[in-house]
């Protein structure tokens, strides 16, 4: 019995100490994130950002946290108070279960998954459902349509996501991402981004647009509907919203960076310049980082679209630009272009 | 019985307990949004107990289509609609005996099922299992592009001529409704609006 138990255990806790270490590190990137977003916005805005709390304003985040924490949690009168106390909980879960699949480092995965791809794509898109869900629990009618809409430029973008993930799984024949980054590796000529750009940005504004990020973030719509979905949110279910949303950012980022731009391998590798051709977690924190400064490049740049210019942007550009590379990239193949198709035909 | 035996069997029994229980509440709970929700629910457990038996494509795929579109479309509608509850209870007494012999037809299929295969009570040991390492994407992959490609093909026309059908049932051509063309619109250059016209200055009104 008692070889049983620590049986169990030794199964059990080094996997609960990875999980616990990759929550404990996405949640304080976002904290951190949400600082980096002031300073950079401000800065392209010539402002200075936060710059009271700490040095340079580097205890902001934690300020914010401990004041949304110590906020009263209003639930509406006649709204559906179970699911919407549940809405938070479905949107942040997601955001956070999807780093299982992603390899950090040579070897370092918490679930070396076959159909990693696949999970990820499940995952993401039942995050959906936080939002649609806290839009009809409110009892508001701000909130149900900023939640309509979120639902259908969700899942319209995820048609053009998967097209785009298509591209990669014909180049890797592999849903496994362990493999896939394998295969870039070998330096920056090895990346996927090369053969695959147009797939790449589509799955990179496909990303932004399922993180209601601006430019695509009429479901919070401030001018027109308050703030969409999360209206009623108050207190921590707000925060818990806030940190789903930032959490999906470095998801959408660590994702792109695995799939295009070679996850953890070292873009200089082969030139046999020490330290810097070595792969590792550096590399894949560095191509995050760029990746989310886009983000809110983006952010800062660009005005709100319009909602029916965002749904003519996923169908009728974003989908049929998926399809034409797909045929090119079947070419591509078939000729074994480059050192990304050397594989030749499966 | 070792530790990640007794691991598997305790998810199956919990996800299934959730599966069975979440399948009685769509058909029992009030209103309309909650079923759908508690359907959601049920194909979650459902596409756990896939993976649990070693189908970790097929659930994760069924996770992929039921949970992340076909029922956010389902909830999408049921969510705009303002349902009466009360009004949706009535006639339970003139409809049982229908459902009743769905429900007799549906029990007796099952029952067949179970004793046609022989299968015990006892469900986790003899679901079919594969090893954890087997690659189900490359097994499906190859049944239906290599040894089943004509049927496949046939049945992804099927659905096509479906779904051309389905749009074209819908699409209907009202005269006078004013839409927007957006590359009419983006084609637009300030001299097909604006119309620069040269007078000649000083002139004096007319008294």
């Amino acid at each position: 019995m008692n070889l049983w138990i620590t049986g169990l255990l030794s199964w059990f806790l080094p996997r609960l100490v990875g999980i616990v270490l990759v929550t404990v590190v996405v949640i304080l990137s976002v904290a951190y994130l949400t600082y980096a977003e002031r300073k950079i916005i401000g800065y392209m805005q010539l402002r200075l950002g936060p710059n009271r709390v700490g040095k340079w304003g580097l205890l902001q985040p934690f300020a914010d946290v401990f004041k949304l924490l110590l906020k009263e949690i209003v639930v509406p009168e006649r709204s559906s108070v179970l699911l919407f106390v549940l809405a938070p909980v479905l949107a942040i879960v997601p955001a956070l279960a999807a780093w299982a699949v992603i390899p950090f480092a040579p070897q370092v995965v918490l679930a070396n998954l076959n159909a990693g791809l696949i999970y990820i794509l499940a995952l993401t898109s039942i995050g959906v459902y936080g939002v649609i869900m806290a839009g009809w629990a409110s009892n508001s009618k701000y909130a149900l349509l900023g939640a309509m809409r979120s639902a259908a430029q969700i899942i319209s973008y995820e048609i053009a996501m998967g097209f785009a993930l298509i591209g990669v799984v014909m180049a890797a024949r592999t849903l496994n991402l362990e493999t896939i980054v394998r295969n870039q590796a070998g330096g920056i000529g090895h990346w996927y981004l090369i053969p695959l750009l147009p797939l790449f940005v589509v799955y990179f504004m496909s990303g932004v647009a399922e993180t209601n990020r601006a430019p695509f973030d009429v479901a919070e719509g401030e001018s027109e509907l308050v703030a969409g979905f999360h209206v009623e949110y108050s207190g921590t279910t707000f925060a818990v919203f806030f940190l789903a949303e930032y959490a999906n950012m470095i998801l959408i980022s660590a994702l792109a960076a695995t799939l295009f731009l070679g996850g953890w391998a070292s873009p200089l590798a082969g030139t046999g310049i020490p330290l810097l051709a070595d792969s590792g977690l550096a590399w894949l924190a560095l191509k995050i980082a760029v990746m989310l400064f886009l983000f809110l490049w983006l952010r800062a740049t660009f005005p709100r679209y319009r909602y029916d210019q965002i749904m003519r942007l996923g169908w009728k550009v974003f989908i049929p630009v998926t399809l034409v590379w797909l045929g090119v990239e079947s070419l591509m193949i078939v000729g074994q272009v480059g050192p990304w198709f050397q594989g030749g035909r499966p | 019985m070792s530790p990640s035996a007794w691991l598997q069997e305790t998810v199956f029994w919990f996800f299934g307990g959730v599966l069975v229980i979440a399948a009685l509440r769509v058909i029992t709970v009030k209103h309309p949004v909650h079923a759908a929700l508690f359907l959601v629910l049920c194909f979650f457990n459902t596409a756990v107990l896939w993976i649990l038996s070693g189908a970790e494509f097929l659930g994760l795929v069924l996770i992929l289509i039921y949970v992340g579109a076909v029922l956010v479309l389902l909830l999408f509608v049921v969510m705009m609609l303002d349902v009466e509850v009360a009004k949706l209870r009535e006639g339970f007494v003139r409809y049982a005996p229908l459902g009743a012999v769905v429900a007799l037809l549906l029990v007796f299929e099952l029952a067949y099922v179970f004793w046609a295969h022989a299968l015990g009570f006892h469900a986790l040991t003899r679901l079919p299992r594969v090893s954890a390492t087997h690659d189900n994407a490359r097994a499906l992959g190859t049944m239906l592009y290599r040894r089943d490609l004509y049927p496949f093909e046939l049945a992804g026309m099927i659905l096509l001529v479906g779904l051309i059908a389905a749009i074209l049932l819908t699409l209907r051509r009202r005269p006078g409704i004013r839409s927007q063309d957006p590359a009419r619109q983006v084609r637009v250059r300030a001299s097909d609006r604006v119309r620069l016209v040269s007078l000649p200055s000083g002139r004096r009104h007319s008294p």
